[in-house]
């Protein structure tokens, strides 16, 4: 009974009305019953871990012997006496300056050609998807490992254009290049959200805008590029973050070779606190990545407000 | 007229069958490299001239004391203990979130949105500390545990994925089940989790995707030859083979991404599905 007055209020004009003569929560302790697990995740495997590293990093731990505070002296060893800090960051934000944009790019110019190919568009999507469907693991690390060896089918492959070939994974200049590659061969999945967007941006635009004599150049910086910058900009923040944080494919094609051509952070970070067990410097290492990342994002977001648009603004132009 | 009509189409065509190509070229090389052997491997033809099957008898057994056998049940083992776990845990908090009002929950709806930007290797060094302090290391339970806790590789993800699906389950079936009597609880069991089954089975497969990849995690917690998973294992074949056995290295490689891949095509559907509705990769 009580039941249905309720949704009899709900329906009523006023809903405001209703919520004096009903309590404000429908279900306070159901609710943290249900949301318990999530709770006591975020407790003790996020907040509580991410104290503890802060403290960490401030004191000389290993999993050997009683840790001891030594103050700031982790940061001051990082930022002036230690050459591999400086390598991996400079490698690290080399691999996010270089995957990120070229990423993002190939998606949104393959996203808008698909999206005008009625017929196909499934086996083309499928045929470009699939490499970000695999290309996270191990295998095809070793692929690529081999593909681009001074053996590998690239170099003969490109023999037959006549150029000649080298050991693209040995080679201090090439071994970064060859790790973009494999990440920005996985835009597949990126293009697929943009596919999804591009096809949620109202025809009308565009057949009003040719109406007024907009050509296509101007089409895509006016509509689309605005229609589709909130889609845009959330990626670009996942895979800025992904990207400080890649791993894999450096242990495993180059071990951060030749030269810590391809030393990314990460494998810095793993070698400290898992080769050499000092987990208070390595925490140290954490939280100035942790650091890096949330510098990267708000900067992100601080410049998101002269290009992302928005369908509640007012007009049809980007806020100033 | 209808030249340039008809010419635009055809050259998008031929321009996206070459891209396409382009794309697949490393896969399809790779599926007749694992065929060949150690002297034709270098050439860029997809087809062997005589198939070497045992590429992948002799690679299957090429761990000392163990096959690839003892790594696909471990690492299925894993996968089902993490996938049961995920989808208990996720679709409880994620009907808590959808339906129930509870004092703080914006706030911890915004920290449920915090934590799906939260660099994990940020958290690896204390959660290690914590894990080995608990004698948990070598064991699955790393990986079981926070996923029980709705959390691990993608947990926030998945329940930000179900929110958004069941918010758009009418909300008209909870309120007629009520009536009739039904539990919180039943509401969620009987009324949401039924509706919601292709979210469910999406998170399903990325669940199954990203543990199957988790090379670090991996790497960290298990230290064991017997309880290695698939991808520690090609690590250590790769470590210790000469390159005479690529072939080998390939050919079960190539084994380690099947999974994977029957996933993609037999529930491609919820793929672009789980995809395109919520905007994050895959």
């Amino acid at each position: 009974m009580n039941r249905s007055t309720t949704t009899l209020a709900q329906a009523a004009p006023s809903p405001k009305k209703s919520s004096y003569f009903k309590s404000r929560w429908n279900a306070p302790l159901a609710g943290y019953l249900f949301i318990s697990p999530w709770l006591i995740g975020f407790l003790v495997l996020t907040a509580y871990p991410l104290f503890l590293s802060l403290y960490y990093s401030f004191t000389d731990y290993t999993l050997m012997q009683p840790m001891q505070w030594i103050g700031s002296r982790n940061y001051e060893r990082i930022f002036t006496a230690d050459p591999k800090f400086i390598q991996s960051a400079k490698v690290t934000v080399m691999y996010v300056l270089a995957s990120v944009p070229l990423k993002l790019i190939a998606a949104l110019l393959v996203a808008m050609v698909l999206s005008k190919a009625v017929k196909g568009i499934g086996f083309y999507r499928t045929a470009i998807y699939f490499p970000s469907l695999i290309g996270g693991s191990i295998g095809v690390s070793l692929l690529w490992r081999n593909i681009f060896g001074v053996d590998g089918i690239f170099n003969k492959l490109i023999a037959v254009f006549g150029i000649e070939g080298k050991s693209w994974i040995t080679n201090p200049d090439t071994a970064l290049g060859t790790l973009i590659l494999l990440t920005v061969w996985q835009f597949g999945s990126t293009m697929v959200i943009f596919l999804a967007g591009l096809k949620q941006i109202p025809n009308d635009l565009y057949e009003a805008s040719s109406v007024d004599g907009a050509n296509k150049i101007v089409q895509f910086f006016r509509i689309t590029l605005p229609m589709l910058s909130p889609i845009l900009y959330f990626n670009l923040i996942m895979a800025v973050i992904n990207a400080f944080q890649m791993f894999t494919s450096a242990f495993v094609i180059t071990n951060g070779g030749p030269m810590n051509a391809t030393y990314v952070y990460a494998m810095y970070l793993y070698e400290r606190a898992f080769s050499r067990y000092e987990l208070g410097y390595a925490s140290a290492l954490a939280w100035i990545m942790l650091v890096a990342i949330v510098a990267a994002t708000l900067l992100i977001s601080y410049t998101s407000k002269y290009w992302v648009f928005y369908e509640t603004d007012t007009g049809g132009k980007k806020r100033k | 007229m209808t030249t340039t009509l008809n010419w635009k189409p055809a050259l998008r065509h031929v321009f996206m069958i070459l891209f396409s190509f382009l794309m697949v070229y490393p896969i399809v090389w790779w599926i007749g490299a694992s065929l060949k052997d150690s002297t034709e491997l270098s050439s860029p033809g997809i087809f062997p001239s005589v198939p070497q099957w045992e590429n992948f008898t002799k690679g299957w057994n090429s761990v000392p004391g163990h096959t690839f056998t003892d790594f696909y049940l471990n690492t299925f083992g894993l996968e089902i203990m993490v996938l049961i776990a995920t989808l208990l845990s996720c679709t409880l908090v994620a009907f808590g979130f959808a339906r129930l009002d509870f004092p703080l929950k914006k706030f911890w709806f915004s920290i449920l949105m915090l934590t799906l930007m939260m660099p994990g290797q940020v958290l690896i060094i204390p959660q290690y500390a914590l894990f080995h302090q608990l004698g948990w290391v070598n064991t699955y339970l790393p990986f079981v545990v926070p996923h029980l806790l709705a959390g691990g590789a993608g947990g926030s993800f998945f329940v930000f994925l179900l929110i958004q699906f069941i918010r758009g389950v009418p909300k008209e079936l909870d309120e007629s089940a009520k009536i009739d009597g039904c539990s919180w609880f039943g509401i969620f069991w009987r009324v949401v989790m039924p509706l919601a089954f292709p979210a469910v089975v999406t998170v399903t497969i990325f669940c199954f995707l990203w543990n199957w990849d988790d090379f670090l995690g991996h790497l960290l917690y298990i230290n064991t030859v017997d309880k290695y998973t698939v991808g520690l294992a090609l690590r250590m074949i790769n470590d210790s083979q000469s390159a005479a056995e690529w072939g080998q290295l390939l050919a079960m490689s190539l084994v380690s991404i099947i999974p994977a891949t029957l996933v993609f095509i037999f529930l491609q559907k919820y793929f672009v599905d789980g995809i395109a509705t919520t905007g994050i990769k895959g």
